[in-house]
């Protein structure tokens, strides 16, 4: 393997070939992390939401999931990207075509960001009700609300459960996050591609793909697991059974 | 001060509480039995409306339990509850856990929180254990920190859902010694249990259910002396054996 290419000076933007990676990982970076913002918050939302104790803020949230989860992503970048734009209100599509700032990115953002909603819903949803019901009883029966109940009983507890599968989430959005090199963000895939049509070097750059991705996902891993660790409930022994 | 009158619930089809008629008078303690599945549980939650019904009426002080007009969370804060699984917690202190409803829900400053649940803490023997968790916890202490959690409430009234079924045999009287002080001191208290002695010892009346009705709700004497129905004498012969 030969990495000497890395210092050859790039076809465009007047560096050089690492420059290119670098700028790949840093898009890979942002989409990740901004959709990841979106994914975790709106997430949580209708993952509450999908336990409420009423059909007409348990449906929609249904409905939302169902839908998100069962399209495949790809189809959803091209829906956000090529779709969007003729279906919404033509001022409101004119700008998405000529005015919205950097919109590959964008939506590629919000693709990731509302498909991965979906999958974190399912994850706090599934938290939530792994708690006994005498939890919530408890939470009511000494005067709180259900909200209230759900910000200091429930919700401390699910999280804490559900931690090793959102970590699994957490590492899919920055997998996928190569999707969105479909609708022309340059993030790291992109790079790598681009870089082995100019020089040839396949192997080697995609090599550095797949160390900078492994990289990436290792760390997300071992921050989660000292999250974990560091929320752990003394004496709590898991499952919450009953 | 606790009042049902012809109290009827179904699941589905299916009749778990058949006309129950009963109270609970200031001052008065009242310990409902019966064997499993006999609707106990039930009728103790649709005191403070845990668990809702269907016919019949429930007045606390006064206040109708059923009507849609009451407000729950604030008369659910005069009741005090007892869980037969203890439902603390599990993230929070043992301090903490007493703390929560104090100030989520009377406002009562922090430190006047702590230092009521350290005073309660230090009635039930358990005041070195404050800054533990549950999980660190024998069954039998977690099932003294819940009954200090429900008295930090200043309840007029205590319920106890089957309070010393989920124990070890070694620890049901430390659980009980507490009851039994409480009733002493004059708190007005509905008690689902098995616990016979307790019954005979504590008890100013004693209901006994079978099959979602009641069948017996007598002064103790009449109760262990001549239990009128034939059902309220199988079920003694049974339980009173040992």
């Amino acid at each position: 393997m030969d990495f000497s290419f890395l210092s050859l000076p790039a076809f465009s933007g007047g560096g050089i070939y690492l420059d290119w990676v670098i700028s790949g990982i840093k898009w890979t970076l942002l989409v990740s992390s901004l959709a990841w913002i979106i994914a975790f918050t709106v997430g949580s939302v209708l993952g509450v939401l999908r336990t409420a104790p009423v059909a007409w803020l348990r449906v929609p949230a249904t409905i939302y999931v169902e839908i998100f989860r069962n399209v495949p992503v790809l189809v959803q970048m091209f829906i956000w990207y090529f779709v969007a734009p003729e279906i919404v209100p033509q001022v409101a599509g004119d700008w998405l075509k000529t005015k919205m700032p950097m919109p590959e990115f964008w939506n590629a953002v919000l693709c990731l960001g509302f498909y991965t909603a979906s999958r974190v819903a399912e994850q706090v949803r599934s938290g939530i009700q792994s708690m006994p019901k005498g939890q919530t009883n408890a939470g009511l029966a000494m005067g709180l609300t259900l909200p209230q109940t759900y910000r200091y009983v429930l919700l401390p507890m699910a999280y804490r459960i559900v931690i090793p599968p959102m970590t699994t989430e957490f590492l899919s959005i920055f997998k996928n996050s190569s999707i969105a090199l479909t609708i022309g963000v340059l993030e790291l895939t992109a790079q790598a591609r681009q870089i082995s049509e100019y020089t040839f070097r396949t192997f080697e750059i995609f090599t550095i793909a797949t160390i900078v991705y492994a990289l990436i996902t290792l760390t997300i891993t071992f921050s989660m697991r000292w999250l974990e660790n560091k929320t752990r409930v003394p004496g709590y022994i898991g499952g919450a059974g009953k | 001060m606790i009042e049902m009158k012809n109290v009827s619930k179904w699941y589905g089809t299916f009749q778990v509480l058949k006309n129950c008629t009963t109270r609970v008078d200031k001052g008065e303690v009242v310990v409902v039995c019966g064997p499993s599945g006999s609707g106990k549980s039930t009728l103790i939650k649709t005191v403070n409306a845990l668990e809702p019904f269907q016919q019949g009426e429930i007045t606390v002080e006064g206040i109708s339990v059923g009507a849609p007009a009451t407000d729950l969370p604030k008369l659910r804060s005069r009741i005090g509850m007892v869980f037969q699984n203890f439902e603390l917690f599990p993230h929070m202190k043992v301090v903490d856990n007493i703390n929560l409803a104090q100030i989520k829900v009377l406002n009562r400053p922090a430190d006047a929180a702590r230092e009521k649940s350290m005073a309660l803490l230090k009635r039930v023997g358990l005041d070195a254990h404050a800054d533990k968790h549950p999980g660190q916890l024998s069954g039998g202490q977690q099932q003294r920190v819940a009954i200090a959690r429900a008295l930090a409430m200043d309840p007029i009234a205590m319920l106890f859902d089957e309070p010393t079924s989920a124990l070890d045999p070694e620890m049901i009287n430390e659980v009980l010694d507490v009851m039994t002080e409480l009733a002493k001191e004059g708190m007005t208290m509905m008690v689902v249990t098995h616990e016979m002695g307790f019954a005979s010892r504590v008890a100013h009346r004693v209901v006994f259910m079978d099959a979602g009705e009641i069948v017996e709700d007598a002064k103790k004497e009449d109760f262990f002396g001549k239990p009128r129905s034939e059902r309220a004498q199988h079920f003694l012969s049974k339980i009173l054996h040992h």
